[in-house]
């Protein structure tokens, strides 16, 4: 087949120039720091702060995620009603929607002046400028991570061993636990893993619903920003290459469920 | 009697309801909101939120980002398909992981590393504002950091759908005189169309609609360097609601678009994108 030369060659191309030189920038300069000020900037109270907000509200939405986008690729692949094909078209909405957009929306939506923040600050719940938010925008952007990963494995499943459980005596609930849960569970757990990743890194929908402060609802993207509007390039550097390597660890994590379900698959 | 392969009828209604009503409250209410606030003040206030002049100065700088990356990822992601695709050679997968690299870095990482190498105080820094060339707080970091948070989309469509359609039809055009680009052209293209419309459409909406990375490379100068969404932010922080959900709306608008598109592209197309699930 002709063209590998110059396909690969300006695919390599691209690849150095676009990513790997920006990488390499940020992993050289933070070595450049020195081990002793980078663990200093790195892990500043402030920054183990963010780091607990960004990991444990993504860690929450996914959870969440999981559940719900579970619940709604279940009634896609099995059920029939009026407005399907809509509500699956609208599944995919977080992946087309501006994330600023979905910021502002949420964020008027919530607030206690919002049509579902000003109920439930009757009932002295606060969701909008709390950490809460910050779980809030990121179940928004998460969820058709969940449903679009379990959604083709689950309509792939073939009935027969179902029938068989059934035919065994085993109610809807058993077979469900026993027989459906553990042959979706490696997709299910992918999906979870796409929707944290992406809600560790997820800047645009939440600095709006999140109230910003310090040590409490700043998440590490935004002290991110913070740092490089003092121009403190060091501090900015040095958080962003922790979040580099949480990316890359959690990305060989995916790569690993995925290899090992195909190899699973493939020996059945 | 029903199957002992489904669920009693009320627990059925149960579940398609919980998880409609889910559906409503997490993605339909934000879409509606926008619509709302942005008309809240009249169709009048509306127009005029949209026609200011900086409304308009970010909609020419998205549209202008978009011309530019569009066609720039559609080029490189079709090329790194065929390399892939087409053929065999050592590290196939890691070049595939590589290329995928840009989902799982965090936009506001993708733009401050962009800010180490263009900045005042980046490795291409000095040399840049020596030949007095402009790149970091100006349009073409706003290109660049655009076009690497979009790079995988045309190419993870592609190199699973050429994967699946295999080589025989290009040999065999091969092997009747075509060279390589007639192949490309007549015999390649025609199959992965609508994969490659597919990718476009998602490159094109990530590229109007990206937030973090630019706004760490834009420098917020207003009616200059501010995107639509940047744009929305500006308006957003000075309390002008209509304003920010009338350029939102916009956004919006063209979400709503994309994502028609895409549903039709999936229906009618079901068998030229198989190979990636949809």
């Amino acid at each position: 087949m002709p063209g590998l030369g110059l396909t690969l060659g300006m695919t390599l191309l691209w690849l150095g120039l676009m990513v790997l030189l920006p990488l390499a920038a940020v992993i050289v300069r933070s070595f450049g720091l020195g081990p002793a000020h980078f663990a200093e900037v790195a892990f500043s109270a402030r920054a183990l702060a963010a780091y607990r907000l960004s990991f444990g509200a993504a860690l929450v939405a996914a959870g969440v995620n999981a559940l719900f986008g579970l619940l709604i690729a279940w009634v896609l692949v099995r059920y029939d009603f009026p407005g399907k094909r809509l509500a699956s078209a609208l599944v995919d909405l977080p992946f087309a929607l501006p994330t600023a957009v979905a910021g502002i929306a949420l964020t008027a939506i919530y607030a206690n002046t919002g049509i579902v923040g000003r109920p439930l600050a009757m009932l002295g719940i606060k969701l909008a400028y709390t950490q809460a938010g910050v779980v809030l925008a990121l179940v928004f952007i998460g969820l058709p991570f969940v449903v679009r990963t379990v959604e083709p494995v689950l309509a792939d499943l073939g009935r027969d061993i179902e029938e068989a459980a059934a035919t065994l005596g085993a109610g809807r609930l058993a077979i469900f636990r026993r027989v459906l849960l553990p042959e979706i569970a490696p997709a299910l757990l992918t999906g979870f893993a796409l929707a944290f990743a992406r809600g560790v890194g997820e800047y645009g929908s939440v600095i709006f619903i999140a109230g910003n402060m310090p040590y409490s609802t700043e998440i590490a993207p935004l002290l991110i920003v913070a740092q490089l509007e003092q121009f403190d390039y060091e501090g900015a550097t040095a958080i962003a290459a922790v979040m580099l390597a949480v990316s890359f660890a959690l990305l060989a994590a995916i790569n690993l469920i995925q290899a090992r379900e195909r190899t699973w698959r493939n020996g059945q | 009697m029903r199957a002992a392969t489904t669920e009693p009828r009320g627990v059925r209604g149960l579940l398609i309801l919980l998880a409609l009503g889910w559906l409503g409250l997490i993605i339909l209410l934000p879409l509606f909101v926008v619509f709302t606030e942005a008309l809240g003040k009249g169709a009048g206030a509306f127009a005029t939120a949209i026609t200011q002049p900086d409304a308009i100065a970010s909609i020419k700088l998205t549209l202008l980002t978009a011309a530019l990356v569009v066609p720039f990822n559609c080029l490189f992601g079709t090329a790194a398909a065929w390399a892939v695709a087409k053929h065999d050679f050592r590290g196939r997968d890691l070049l595939v992981s590589l290329i995928d690299l840009p989902f799982s870095v965090s936009p506001v990482v993708a733009g401050l590393m962009f800010v180490l190498l263009f900045g005042a105080n980046g490795w291409f820094g000095p040399w840049l504002m020596a030949h007095g060339i402009r790149i970091m707080f100006a349009v073409p970091a706003i290109v660049i950091a655009t076009a690497f948070v979009t790079f995988p989309y045309v190419a993870r469509e592609l190199i699973p759908l050429m994967t699946a359609q295999g080589r025989a039809e290009e040999e065999a055009a091969l092997t009747l005189g075509a060279n390589g680009l007639q192949t490309f052209w007549h015999v390649t293209l025609p199959n992965i169309r609508w994969g490659l419309l597919y990718g476009v459409l998602l490159t094109n909406a990530r590229a109007m609609g990206e937030f973090g990375a630019v706004s760490v490379v834009s420098g917020h100068i207003r009616g200059l360097t501010n995107t639509m969404p940047l744009h929305v932010e500006v308006l957003y922080n000075e309390y002008n609601f209509v304003g920010a959900f009338a350029v939102a709306s916009l956004l919006a608008f063209l979400a709503l678009v994309t994502l028609a598109a895409k549903t039709v592209l999936e229906w009618r197309h079901h068998d030229a994108l198989a190979a990636n699930g949809h």
